[in-house]
Protein backbone atom coordinates (compact mmCIF):
# COMPACT_ATOMS: atom_id res chain seq x y z
CA UNK A 1 0.00 0.00 0.00
CA UNK A 2 1.38 3.47 -0.72
CA UNK A 3 1.03 5.84 2.72
CA UNK A 4 2.74 9.10 3.36
CA UNK A 5 2.07 11.58 5.65
CA UNK A 6 -1.70 12.57 5.30
CA UNK A 7 -2.74 9.20 4.34
CA UNK A 8 -6.20 9.00 6.30
CA UNK A 9 -7.82 5.46 7.48
CA UNK A 10 -10.72 4.34 6.68
CA UNK A 11 -13.18 5.64 9.81
CA UNK A 12 -14.61 2.97 12.25
CA UNK A 13 -17.22 3.36 13.97
CA UNK A 14 -17.87 0.60 16.93
CA UNK A 15 -20.70 0.23 19.28
CA UNK A 16 -20.29 -0.60 23.01
CA UNK A 17 -22.97 -1.69 25.24
CA UNK A 18 -23.28 -3.04 28.67
CA UNK A 19 -23.03 -6.84 27.54
CA UNK A 20 -19.53 -5.72 26.17
CA UNK A 21 -18.53 -3.98 29.16
CA UNK A 22 -19.21 -7.34 31.07
CA UNK A 23 -17.39 -9.00 28.28
CA UNK A 24 -14.00 -7.18 28.76
CA UNK A 25 -14.38 -7.44 32.63
CA UNK A 26 -14.19 -11.23 32.23
CA UNK A 27 -11.54 -11.29 29.81
CA UNK A 28 -9.12 -8.79 31.16
CA UNK A 29 -10.10 -9.53 34.78
CA UNK A 30 -10.46 -5.40 35.68
CA UNK A 31 -13.99 -6.07 37.69
CA UNK A 32 -13.84 -2.40 38.92
CA UNK A 33 -17.54 -2.06 39.81
CA UNK A 34 -17.67 1.51 38.14
CA UNK A 35 -17.63 -0.49 34.93
CA UNK A 36 -21.28 -2.49 34.97
CA UNK A 37 -23.03 -0.57 37.96
CA UNK A 38 -24.35 2.57 37.75
CA UNK A 39 -24.97 2.68 42.13
CA UNK A 40 -21.17 2.78 42.00
CA UNK A 41 -20.09 4.85 39.15
CA UNK A 42 -23.03 7.39 40.36
CA UNK A 43 -21.46 7.29 44.21
CA UNK A 44 -17.85 8.01 42.49
CA UNK A 45 -19.45 11.20 40.87
CA UNK A 46 -19.22 9.84 37.05
CA UNK A 47 -22.44 10.22 35.06
CA UNK A 48 -23.10 6.72 35.27
CA UNK A 49 -21.46 3.19 34.42
CA UNK A 50 -18.44 4.38 31.48
CA UNK A 51 -16.07 1.72 29.59
CA UNK A 52 -12.54 0.41 30.51
CA UNK A 53 -10.20 2.84 29.15
CA UNK A 54 -8.47 -0.30 28.02
CA UNK A 55 -11.63 -1.29 26.02
CA UNK A 56 -11.33 2.28 24.10
CA UNK A 57 -7.29 1.76 23.56
CA UNK A 58 -8.36 -2.18 22.15
CA UNK A 59 -10.42 -0.41 19.81
CA UNK A 60 -8.30 2.40 18.65
CA UNK A 61 -6.00 -0.29 17.97
CA UNK A 62 -8.49 -2.43 16.42
CA UNK A 63 -8.52 0.63 13.92
CA UNK A 64 -5.22 0.74 13.16
CA UNK A 65 -4.88 -3.42 12.97
CA UNK A 66 -7.75 -3.25 10.52
CA UNK A 67 -5.88 -1.07 8.10
CA UNK A 68 -2.05 -2.98 8.29
CA UNK A 69 -4.22 -6.14 7.97
CA UNK A 70 -1.72 -7.63 10.10
CA UNK A 71 -1.86 -7.50 14.36
CA UNK A 72 1.44 -8.02 14.33
CA UNK A 73 2.42 -4.91 12.62
CA UNK A 74 1.17 -2.39 15.52
CA UNK A 75 4.64 -2.36 17.39
CA UNK A 76 3.92 0.71 19.39
CA UNK A 77 0.87 2.06 21.13
CA UNK A 78 0.41 5.61 23.44
CA UNK A 79 -3.27 6.85 24.32
CA UNK A 80 -4.18 9.27 27.36
CA UNK A 81 -7.47 8.89 28.78
CA UNK A 82 -9.30 11.95 28.98
CA UNK A 83 -13.13 11.30 29.42
CA UNK A 84 -14.67 8.74 30.27
CA UNK A 85 -17.28 6.71 27.28
CA UNK A 86 -20.46 6.29 29.07
CA UNK A 87 -22.40 3.68 28.28
CA UNK A 88 -26.10 3.59 28.87
CA UNK A 89 -28.36 0.95 30.15
CA UNK A 90 -30.02 0.14 26.17
CA UNK A 91 -29.71 -1.96 23.41
CA UNK A 92 -28.39 1.25 21.56
CA UNK A 93 -25.41 1.16 23.98
CA UNK A 94 -22.53 4.23 23.18
CA UNK A 95 -20.34 4.71 19.53
CA UNK A 96 -16.87 4.98 19.53
CA UNK A 97 -15.38 6.60 16.30
CA UNK A 98 -11.69 6.18 15.25
CA UNK A 99 -10.49 8.20 13.01
CA UNK A 100 -6.95 8.54 11.71
CA UNK A 101 -3.80 9.56 9.33
CA UNK A 102 -0.68 9.01 9.24
CA UNK A 103 1.59 11.60 11.00
CA UNK A 104 4.77 10.64 9.81
CA UNK A 105 7.31 8.17 7.91
CA UNK A 106 9.85 6.52 10.43
CA UNK A 107 13.02 4.72 9.46
CA UNK A 108 12.84 0.85 9.14
CA UNK A 109 10.16 1.04 7.09
CA UNK A 110 7.60 2.03 9.80
CA UNK A 111 4.94 5.23 10.31
CA UNK A 112 3.21 6.79 13.02
CA UNK A 113 -0.25 7.05 12.75
CA UNK A 114 -2.19 9.79 14.70
CA UNK A 115 -6.05 8.99 16.12
CA UNK A 116 -8.93 10.66 17.12
CA UNK A 117 -11.49 9.05 18.96
CA UNK A 118 -14.63 10.40 20.15
CA UNK A 119 -17.92 9.39 21.77
CA UNK A 120 -21.05 11.24 21.31
CA UNK A 121 -18.72 14.41 19.47
CA UNK A 122 -16.59 14.08 22.55
CA UNK A 123 -12.67 13.41 22.15
CA UNK A 124 -12.17 10.64 24.67
CA UNK A 125 -8.49 9.83 24.52
CA UNK A 126 -6.32 13.36 24.45
CA UNK A 127 -3.89 11.80 23.00
CA UNK A 128 -3.91 8.73 20.76
CA UNK A 129 -1.03 7.35 18.32
CA UNK A 130 0.58 4.11 17.40
CA UNK A 131 3.56 2.88 15.46
CA UNK A 132 3.10 0.51 12.70
CA UNK A 133 5.50 -1.68 10.74
CA UNK A 134 4.49 -1.13 6.88
CA UNK A 135 4.22 -4.63 4.92
CA UNK B 1 0.68 13.45 50.88
CA UNK B 2 3.22 14.16 48.40
CA UNK B 3 5.06 11.06 46.16
CA UNK B 4 8.85 11.16 47.31
CA UNK B 5 10.87 11.40 44.64
CA UNK B 6 13.20 9.40 45.91
CA UNK B 7 11.11 6.37 44.65
CA UNK B 8 12.08 6.76 40.63
CA UNK B 9 14.13 3.62 39.97
CA UNK B 10 12.76 1.40 42.41
CA UNK B 11 12.18 -1.89 40.91
CA UNK B 12 10.56 -4.91 42.44
CA UNK B 13 11.37 -8.30 42.48
CA UNK B 14 10.04 -10.49 39.37
CA UNK B 15 6.23 -11.73 39.26
CA UNK B 16 5.17 -15.55 39.31
CA UNK B 17 4.88 -16.97 35.62
CA UNK B 18 2.38 -16.30 33.91
CA UNK B 19 1.44 -18.79 31.24
CA UNK B 20 -0.17 -17.69 27.97
CA UNK B 21 -3.21 -20.21 26.89
CA UNK B 22 -4.62 -20.22 23.19
CA UNK B 23 -7.99 -20.17 24.81
CA UNK B 24 -7.59 -17.04 26.82
CA UNK B 25 -5.97 -15.26 23.76
CA UNK B 26 -9.33 -16.48 22.10
CA UNK B 27 -11.05 -15.15 24.95
CA UNK B 28 -9.91 -11.69 24.78
CA UNK B 29 -10.14 -11.32 21.16
CA UNK B 30 -13.58 -12.08 21.15
CA UNK B 31 -14.19 -9.49 24.61
CA UNK B 32 -12.70 -6.72 21.90
CA UNK B 33 -14.30 -8.02 18.70
CA UNK B 34 -10.91 -8.51 17.05
CA UNK B 35 -11.77 -11.34 14.42
CA UNK B 36 -8.53 -12.03 12.53
CA UNK B 37 -7.57 -15.30 12.47
CA UNK B 38 -4.14 -15.68 13.75
CA UNK B 39 -5.96 -14.79 17.30
CA UNK B 40 -7.20 -18.13 17.54
CA UNK B 41 -6.57 -20.25 14.66
CA UNK B 42 -2.93 -22.17 14.56
CA UNK B 43 -2.73 -22.81 10.95
CA UNK B 44 -3.24 -18.99 10.15
CA UNK B 45 -1.10 -17.90 12.70
CA UNK B 46 1.50 -20.08 11.47
CA UNK B 47 0.93 -19.38 7.79
CA UNK B 48 1.19 -15.47 9.05
CA UNK B 49 5.16 -16.65 10.01
CA UNK B 50 3.97 -17.17 14.00
CA UNK B 51 5.23 -20.15 15.96
CA UNK B 52 1.36 -20.04 17.63
CA UNK B 53 -2.00 -18.17 17.98
CA UNK B 54 -0.79 -14.43 18.40
CA UNK B 55 -2.75 -12.13 20.56
CA UNK B 56 -3.84 -8.64 20.43
CA UNK B 57 -1.77 -5.77 21.00
CA UNK B 58 -3.73 -4.60 23.98
CA UNK B 59 -3.89 -8.34 25.96
CA UNK B 60 -0.26 -7.47 27.50
CA UNK B 61 -2.48 -5.25 29.93
CA UNK B 62 -3.85 -8.64 31.34
CA UNK B 63 -0.08 -9.20 32.49
CA UNK B 64 1.25 -5.89 33.09
CA UNK B 65 -1.47 -4.19 35.19
CA UNK B 66 -1.60 -6.74 37.77
CA UNK B 67 1.90 -6.86 37.89
CA UNK B 68 2.19 -2.89 38.55
CA UNK B 69 -0.38 -2.85 41.75
CA UNK B 70 2.80 -4.35 43.53
CA UNK B 71 3.74 -0.21 43.51
CA UNK B 72 0.62 0.25 45.40
CA UNK B 73 1.21 -2.35 47.65
CA UNK B 74 4.54 -0.58 48.78
CA UNK B 75 4.03 0.89 51.65
CA UNK B 76 6.73 3.73 51.11
CA UNK B 77 3.55 4.72 48.15
CA UNK B 78 1.50 6.50 50.28
CA UNK B 79 -1.03 6.38 47.40
CA UNK B 80 -4.80 5.83 48.24
CA UNK B 81 -6.14 2.98 45.59
CA UNK B 82 -9.55 3.79 45.77
CA UNK B 83 -8.70 7.34 44.36
CA UNK B 84 -6.36 5.52 41.66
CA UNK B 85 -7.55 6.54 38.06
CA UNK B 86 -5.85 5.04 34.55
CA UNK B 87 -4.02 8.41 33.22
CA UNK B 88 -2.09 7.17 30.14
CA UNK B 89 -0.85 3.36 29.10
CA UNK B 90 1.86 3.10 26.59
CA UNK B 91 2.77 -0.39 25.25
CA UNK B 92 6.49 -1.01 22.94
CA UNK B 93 5.91 -4.52 21.46
CA UNK B 94 9.16 -6.00 20.67
CA UNK B 95 7.34 -9.20 19.15
CA UNK B 96 3.66 -10.56 19.83
CA UNK B 97 2.85 -12.67 22.89
CA UNK B 98 1.99 -15.61 21.97
CA UNK B 99 0.02 -18.71 22.76
CA UNK B 100 3.05 -20.51 25.15
CA UNK B 101 5.11 -17.97 26.22
CA UNK B 102 5.77 -17.98 29.81
CA UNK B 103 6.07 -14.07 30.77
CA UNK B 104 7.80 -12.92 33.99
CA UNK B 105 7.13 -9.18 34.93
CA UNK B 106 9.54 -6.69 35.82
CA UNK B 107 8.20 -3.47 37.70
CA UNK B 108 10.02 -0.16 37.86
CA UNK B 109 8.94 3.12 39.21
CA UNK B 110 9.49 5.44 36.02
CA UNK B 111 8.60 8.47 37.56
CA UNK B 112 6.59 9.79 40.21
CA UNK B 113 5.19 13.59 40.83
CA UNK B 114 2.52 15.49 42.77
CA UNK B 115 0.96 18.40 40.87
CA UNK B 116 -1.84 20.45 42.32
CA UNK B 117 -2.50 17.92 44.80
CA UNK B 118 -2.87 15.21 42.21
CA UNK B 119 -0.53 12.02 42.47
CA UNK B 120 0.91 10.71 39.17
CA UNK B 121 3.24 7.16 39.13
CA UNK B 122 4.43 6.09 36.27
CA UNK B 123 5.13 2.31 36.64
CA UNK B 124 6.86 0.71 33.77
CA UNK B 125 6.40 -3.30 33.37
CA UNK B 126 8.99 -5.57 31.14
CA UNK B 127 7.50 -8.72 30.04
CA UNK B 128 9.80 -11.40 29.18
CA UNK B 129 9.77 -14.72 28.93
CA UNK B 130 11.05 -16.92 31.48
CA UNK B 131 14.64 -17.44 29.11
CA UNK B 132 14.95 -13.56 28.97
CA UNK B 133 13.60 -12.55 25.60
CA UNK B 134 11.96 -9.76 25.77
CA UNK B 135 8.32 -9.58 24.55
CA UNK B 136 6.82 -5.77 25.53
CA UNK B 137 7.04 -3.00 27.37
CA UNK B 138 4.29 -1.85 29.15
CA UNK B 139 4.07 1.68 31.12
CA UNK B 140 0.86 3.02 32.99
CA UNK B 141 0.63 6.00 34.39
CA UNK B 142 -1.60 6.18 37.52
CA UNK B 143 -3.22 9.30 38.65
CA UNK B 144 -4.16 9.59 42.55
CA UNK B 145 -6.78 12.73 42.20
CA UNK B 146 -6.35 15.38 45.66
CA UNK B 147 -9.03 15.66 47.91
CA UNK B 148 -10.06 18.90 47.00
Amino acid sequence: MSVEVGTELPEQVFRVTRADLVRYAGASGDFNPIHWNDRTATAVGLPGVIAHGMFTMALAGRAVTAWTGDPAALVEQHVRFGRPVVVPDDDEGAEVTVRGKVGALLDDGRARVDLTVTSGGDKVLSLSRAIVRLA
Amino acid sequence: MALDRELVGRSYPPSAVYEVGRAKIAEFATAIGADDPVHRDVEAARAAGHPDVIAPPTFAIVVSLEAAMVVLDDPDVAIDYARVVHGEQRFAHHRPIRAGDRLVATTTIDAARTVAGNDMLTARVDLATEDGEPVCTATSMLVARGEA
